[in-house]
């Protein structure tokens, strides 16, 4: 038999080890049975954003890389991806209709300008978790998270212990930076814009002013001291028993749909909650969420481009009649075993019914909801990223007033903004319009 | 050259032609090539553009790179004297006669083995606010006067002296280099010194340290090259203490820590602006160069 030999090999590069990457394997190892055309290989491949980068200048990138959703737009930028609309088009649809199946918000994360350039792999959503216990011990309804910001304060208060002794703090409610890895959403979330298609508009939007007071004042009502010395104790602990919240230090925090798999692994038995949205900071935006995705691209130059778009297509339309855990395939495969939402309007009897977290109910409604955020789509996002943890920083530790922070950050990033858009202009690259997000 | 030397001169080239190969593909070629990139507009993926002094000019208003300059001069101004005076005293200290010095000499050698990657995590827990070894030794001695120690890593005053800390965990060896110089300080001019006098102190100044000038200038060259280039320890430590927030290169907490080489990594492999990563890496290049030209005079004249 010849078949084997003529089999096409797909390189697939990815980031993860451990379950994560188990479990990509096996929706891998699932695609490669189902047909007898490709073979994809998965490597892991660390760190997967850079090194893609730097195969693909080299003329040798893999076929398909399992990127970070915020790499789009750079990547873009820098001329390292296949956009996907035109494999679309052979199998008879426009991006727009391609796309339908997702929920807007993942529509819009595989975008950059408007242009498609990935397949969303590893779907999250992200809201809060509650402490039960905690709520119990502090005598706040354990059943009833908080739904605004002001009780968000008014029960991180409660929430609060200190040492009597020594006035040392011992627990908090919230922490602004636990985990402190999305400080721009606030400023979203706040109702403020990060950038609005043409201009930075950091320091220039009054509402993202808001949000950077709102996290100072954090510092200002516990002290700088106490809450630095404190959360000093459990800072860059997250998979860990020493993480705030599975040390019972931090009584609520956001986190995404694969905290539940942590908590298992890490607190066993920890009674906690997950609220149906963000608690709303401002009038007018309700079910205020954060979505993040791994997502798939195929580099420029790949050897077997069309070949890393079937396994594309294979992973982005799953058996939506599956009714027991051996019909699951694809991206539902995928959730399943990684305990995660599906980024796909539709779900299969089983994969809605029998889905691993008791609470998924809430991470699909928030994928449906028309504020969920995700990272801005800005070809600097890198820098701008760079800034806003800065700025966070500063306001957090009262180095600087919230203003001083976002005016410094804002003038450095309209000037590599400006730069940024004439190297486009000077390659020949910038569209007739920097298109804004695309709203859903 | 007659035949024979012409033939010997080829098969000596032969012979040493993978090393040739080597550093002029892996070494020479992009050590030029980022000579031009400095000039060029160049994000790895596109033609470059040239677009003359640019970079250059821009390094000169780009405030992050005065900041990552300034945390970079700071940490190698305390690391760079700290690390010689205590490399130079272990090094005393281990060539005195005491019991058991091989055992000693292997000890403190030891970090020196410890991959930096590794060490830098042992860092974190012992910087760590609440229940790092360090605090734990400070807390007592520092409560007597109303104070209380820092939370390191977190506090954008104190990141930068706790990787100077720690710097000087890793000098041993340099301190092996001075044990080999102290020994090589002839006998005579100790008995010399002794039938003049001179005690312990003078001995040490005026036997000792001038016999040990040129391992110190080689230390100290050596140490001032790699304090500049500081980056795998504060990337580890950074980010660790910033909960692995997203980049590991924006210098957490409040750019405190943000030296000239994570800069220089952040433009070029984030930022994709090789361009200008490289122009940061040529005056990299010309500060390193400058200062080894110095302490080059500075021995010299003190040599003579």
């Amino acid at each position: 038999m010849s078949f084997a030999a003529e089999k096409v090999k797909v390189v697939y590069w990815d980031k993860w080890t451990g379950p994560e990457g188990r479990s990509l394997r096996a929706v891998v190892d699932a695609f490669n049975r189902s047909q007898d055309r490709i073979e994809v290989e998965v490597l892991t491949v660390s760190p997967v954003d850079r090194k893609t980068l730097v195969a693909t200048a080299g003329g040798n990138p893999p076929d398909i890389a399992g990127l970070w959703a915020y790499n789009i737009a750079s990547f873009a930028d820098a001329g390292a991806l296949t956009p996907l609309e035109p494999f679309m088009r052979e199998d008879g649809q426009t991006a727009d209709e391609w796309q339908a199946r997702y929920y807007p918000v993942y529509q819009r994360i595989t975008r950059h300008n408007g242009v498609v350039y990935a397949a969303v792999c590893q779907p999250a959503m992200i809201t809060l978790h509650w402490n039960k216990q905690l709520f119990r011990e502090a005598g706040l309804d354990p059943e009833r998270p908080p739904r605004t910001v002001q009780e968000l304060d008014e029960y991180a208060r409660k929430l609060t212990k200190r040492d009597p002794r020594t006035g040392e703090i011992t627990q908090m409610g919230f922490l602004p930076q636990e985990p402190g890895w999305w400080p721009w959403v606030f400023c979203r979330w706040f109702g403020g814009q990060l950038f609005d298609g043409e201009n930075i508009t950091l320091a220039t939007d009054p509402r993202n002013l808001e949000a950077m007071r709102w996290v100072a004042s954090y510092t200002k009502d516990y002290g700088k001291d106490a809450v630095t010395k404190f959360a000093s104790g459990f800072a860059g602990q997250f998979a860990s028993p020493q993480a705030g919240f599975f040390s019972g230090k931090v009584a609520m925090v956001f986190q995404g749909v694969w905290y539940n798999a942590y908590i298992r692994e890490y607190k066993p038995g920890l009674d906690y909650g997950v609220a149906p949205a963000w608690p709303s900071a401002v009038p007018g935006i309700d079910d205020f969420s954060l979505a993040e995705a791994d997502v798939l691209v195929i580099p420029r130059g790949a050897k077997h481009p069309r070949e890393a778009w079937e396994f594309i297509k294979y992973l982005s339309s799953p058996n939506l009649q599956a009714q027991s855990r051996e019909e699951l395939t694809g991206i539902e495969l995928l959730s399943y075993i990684q305990e995660k939402n599906s980024p796909l309007r539709e779900w299969s009897p089983f994969f809605a019914n029998h889905h691993p977290h008791p609470k998924i109910d809430v991470f699909r409604r928030l994928s449906a909801s028309e504020h969920a955020e995700i990272t801005p789509d800005i070809g600097i996002w890198t820098e701008y990223h760079r800034e806003v943890l800065a700025a966070f920083a500063n306001v957090r530790l009262l180095t600087a007033t919230p203003e001083e922070a976002l005016a410094d950050a804002h003038r450095r990033l309209e000037k590599s903004w400006a730069r940024h858009r004439r190297s486009l202009e000077r390659h020949g690259q910038l569209p007739a319009k920097q298109n804004a997000e695309v709203k859903p | 050259m007659t035949r024979g030397e012409r033939r010997s001169f080829f098969t000596g080239l032969a012979f040493t032609s993978p090393w040739i190969i080597g550093l002029a593909v892996f070494t020479a070629y992009p050590v030029l090539a980022s000579l031009f990139y400095s000039f060029c507009d160049y994000s790895i993926l596109k033609t470059p553009v040239w677009c003359g002094l640019e970079n250059y000019k821009e390094l000169v208003s780009d405030d992050l790179f005065w900041l990552s300059l300034r945390n970079t001069l700071f940490y190698a101004g305390l690391s760079v004297p700290l690390g010689t005076i205590v490399a130079l005293s272990l090094a005393l200290l281990l060539n005195a006669d005491v019991r058991g010095k091989p055992f000693f000499r292997v000890l403190f050698y030891l970090p020196s083995i410890v991959p930096i990657v590794a060490a830098s995590m042992l860092w974190i827990w012992i910087f760590n606010g609440q229940v790092g070894l360090l605090n734990w030794i400070l807390t007592p001695l520092l409560a007597p006067f109303g104070l209380t120690p820092p939370a390191w890593l977190v506090d954008p005053t104190w990141a930068k002296p706790a990787l100077i800390l720690m710097s000087l965990w890793g000098t041993g060896n340099a301190m092996v280099i001075y044990l080999a110089g102290l020994q090589n300080v002839p006998k005579e001019l100790y008995e010399a010194a002794e039938i003049d006098g001179a005690t312990g102190w003078r001995r040490f100044w005026h036997v000792t340290l001038p016999q040990l000038a040129p391992v110190i200038y080689f230390n100290v060259v050596m140490s001032i090259i790699s304090s500049l280039q500081i980056f795998t320890q504060a990337i580890v430590m950074s980010s660790a203490a910033s909960g692995g927030t997203g980049t590991e290169t924006d210098g957490f907490p409040a750019r405190s820590t943000l030296f000239y080489t994570m800069h220089l990594f952040a433009t070029a492999f984030y930022d994709l602006r090789m361009g200008y990563a490289s122009a940061m890496a040529y005056v990299l290049f010309i500060i390193i160069a400058t200062l080894t030209w110095l302490a080059t005079r500075i021995s010299r004249d003190r040599l003579n």
